[in-house]
């Protein structure tokens, strides 16, 4: 096991009261092994990774739980020792590749830093390294490329030279926070094939962070599904796509447009809204939306429990067992 | 870029004929007649047309204005009412004193406004945000020749540490190679005049400097502040690159680009608190010589310094927008996407 979350808690103190972002999270990830982690926008994905990372910036802080990489807690690290293992062991590329460069410096310059924190070797091998590492992310004339400013590259091109970035030093886990977002589509494909290569390459293993269950289909090997800082469903890729049990997975996938459903039914839609962090409904968290809604959803939380190795929180299974889900 | 400083340089010429009718009219209009402070008030009137018919100052003013630009075209600002001295070699008598302050005041302004500003935006909200956007207000709100009085009155009226006027002990007054004292002091290796001259600077350039130093340090902690937020810091972080390092070398770097144009404007502005300076410290510079020679309507002087004042305001933001495209490379003044 290469890194353990246990019973991670975030918070962001605010005037006006406490945002639970993460809420008693806890899952694994293997050696070499992509997981995802999917959910809309406040779901509380990105402030998993940035809490890994130990990036979260104040109000935000981690209340509780381990994380433990390679059975180190980074949570009990200082900064200093976090920042031996940030870009080093632990790296990580964002969703914003027009804004996650430095203007200033040169492409060659941003990646150099990376390896020379990390590596005690001389410019002139970083430099090598750094064009090395560009034309395996597949940068034409990487030479000459690396001299640019991030402004005369494209979207993509950037994003190549964030994971270049990012892979310059090896890592065992990389995280890519919704990597793929700010990208047109055939560039989109173009960087998760990388980040498969990539995978394939170094054998590290990636943290996938998405709102996009495409995306999730195409390269994880195990999904985990988050709601309002709860995990409400874990599994691996294909029994999460072939069969989803909690309402809230089973609502997204229906609500992705099937380009051969020929019915002229509108495109299904979750209805109401994510809940206010502040004021949560009491009970499950997805009560209000959940078309199953029953009344003890309303009154307490209940917990993830797994049947067959899929995990789910929901109360429609509490009852079930191993052979009752393959009956239903 | 050449092409780009050329032009530049090209549209000098209309701000400067501007800058030349303005003063022109406004001496002309709003000061006294010089002539009875020329000549004494006792001075009979036919020698006060006298004198007036030989300054010119009795033709029309559309023709007084011609023959002052067309003279100042080919260089020749007139000469003083009163020193009967070229204008020009008046000025630049006084000047070297003028650019010595002002560029010592920008230089403890930057300095200190870019200090406090970082640290204001990297402690935010701490004791020293709050003890230094103290500062930078007072900094702001204070009149100059106030601070100046305060500052005379505490460290050379009871501390007795530093002189209150003039720009050297006349005894060590080192031989004149550029007029600034500094650099000559050290050209002629004399130490001795050079640490005179540095303590005549201390309190006028810091009284000068307070202001800019201010408004420099409100400016760099608000571009500091938006520049940590950015996703390239975060990106720095997540290199494992070290915070001091993240702040030094990625947030200031962006962070000091619009500082470059504060900086620019102030050491323009510098140059008009340097006539309230001046005269404060007794400083032998453009300044107080130009307050003077307001007071006197010596005319010529006034129109000449005013001119010059604008001609280095100019140049000097010109010199802004040629350091900004080094800072930032997403500029290029030559191609024209810009």
């Amino acid at each position: 096991m290469l890194l353990e979350v246990k019973n991670l808690r975030t918070e962001f103190k605010l005037k006006r009261g406490t945002v639970r972002a993460v809420d008693d999270i806890s899952f694994t990830i293997d050696k070499g092994e992509i997981l995802a982690i999917v959910g809309e926008s406040g779901s509380g994905k990105s402030v998993t990774s940035l809490s890994i990372m130990g990036l979260l910036q104040k109000p935000g802080r981690i209340a509780g739980g381990e994380i433990s990489f390679k059975s180190q807690d980074l949570n009990k690290m200082s900064q200093k020792e976090l920042q031996k293992i940030r870009g080093n062991q632990i790296s990580m590329i964002f969703q914003e590749p027009m804004t996650s460069l430095n203007p200033v410096w040169r492409i060659k310059d941003q990646i150099m830093e990376n390896i020379m924190t990390h590596m005690k070797i001389s410019k002139k091998e970083a430099l090598a390294r750094t064009i090395e590492m560009l034309d395996t992310v597949g940068i034409p004339s990487p030479a000459e490329r690396a001299n640019d400013y991030p402004h005369q590259m494209s979207g993509g091109m950037r994003q190549r030279v964030m994971t270049a970035m990012a892979l310059s030093c090896e890592p065992e886990l990389l995280i890519a926070d919704e990597p793929t977002t700010a990208l047109d589509v055939t560039i989109q494909a173009q960087i998760l094939e990388l980040l498969y290569q990539m995978r394939e390459k170094f054998h590290m293993a990636v943290l996938l962070i998405t709102h996009d269950l495409g995306v999730v289909s195409e390269a994880a090997d195990r999904v985990i599904v988050m709601y309002c800082g709860k995990i409400v469903e874990e599994a691996d890729v294909k029994s999460l796509f072939s069969q989803p049990l909690h309402p809230y997975t089973v609502g997204l996938l229906q609500s992705i447009p099937q380009i051969d459903d020929e019915s002229d039914q509108r495109l299904y839609m979750i209805k109401g809204m994510v809940p206010n962090p502040l004021n949560m409904p009491p009970g499950c968290y997805f009560s209000d939306r959940c078309d199953s809604c029953m009344e003890r959803c309303t009154q307490e939380m209940p917990e993830l429990q797994e049947i067959n190795g899929h995990k789910v929180r929901c109360f429609l299974y509490d009852k079930a067992k191993e052979g009752e889900l393959s009956a239903k | 870029m050449l092409k780009y400083i050329f032009k530049r340089i090209l549209m000098l010429i209309p701000v400067l004929i501007g800058v030349s009718i303005i003063v022109f009219l406004i001496m002309r209009v709003f000061s006294p007649d010089p002539a009875p402070i020329v000549l004494g008030q006792h001075a009979t009137q036919t020698a006060v047309e006298v004198w007036r018919q030989a300054n010119g100052l009795n033709d029309p003013i559309f023709l007084q204005y011609y023959h002052f630009i067309t003279g100042a075209l080919t260089g020749d600002l007139g000469t003083s009412f009163y020193t009967k001295m070229p204008v020009l070699k008046e000025i630049f008598s006084r000047f070297p004193a003028t650019i010595e302050l002002a560029v010592v005041a920008i230089m403890l302004a930057s300095i200190f406004g870019i200090l406090i500003g970082v640290v204001s935006a990297v402690k935010k909200n701490s004791i020293f945000d709050n003890a230094g956007m103290l500062l930078a207000l007072v900094g702001v709100s204070m009149p100059i020749f106030w601070l100046g009085i305060l500052l005379i009155i505490f460290f050379s009226g009871t501390l007795h540490w530093l002189p209150s006027s003039g720009r050297i002990n006349p005894m060590l007054q080192p031989g004149s190679v550029t007029g600034f004292y500094l650099i000559d002091s050290l050209i002629a290796g004399n130490m001795d005049a050079f640490g005179d001259a540095l303590r005549h600077l201390v309190l006028p350039a810091s009284a000068l400097a307070m202001y800019s130093m201010a408004i420099i340090a409100r400016m760099t902690r608000s571009s500091m502040l938006e520049t940590l937020q950015q996703d390239y810091i975060r990106t720095a972080r997540a290199k494992g690159v070290s915070e001091g390092r993240v702040i030094r070398k990625h947030a200031l770097r962006n962070g000091l680009i619009p500082i470059v144009t504060v900086i620019g404007l102030q050491l323009g502005s510098l140059l008009g608190g340097a006539v309230l300076t001046e005269t404060v410290f007794s400083w032998p510079g453009i300044g107080s010589y130009t307050v003077a020679c307001i007071l006197k309507s010596d005319f010529p002087v006034v129109q000449g310094v005013v001119l010059l004042i604008a001609f280095v305001f100019v140049l000097v933001n010109l010199l802004v927008d040629v350091i900004y495209a080094f800072l930032d490379p997403r500029i290029k003044y030559s191609k024209k996407e810009g």
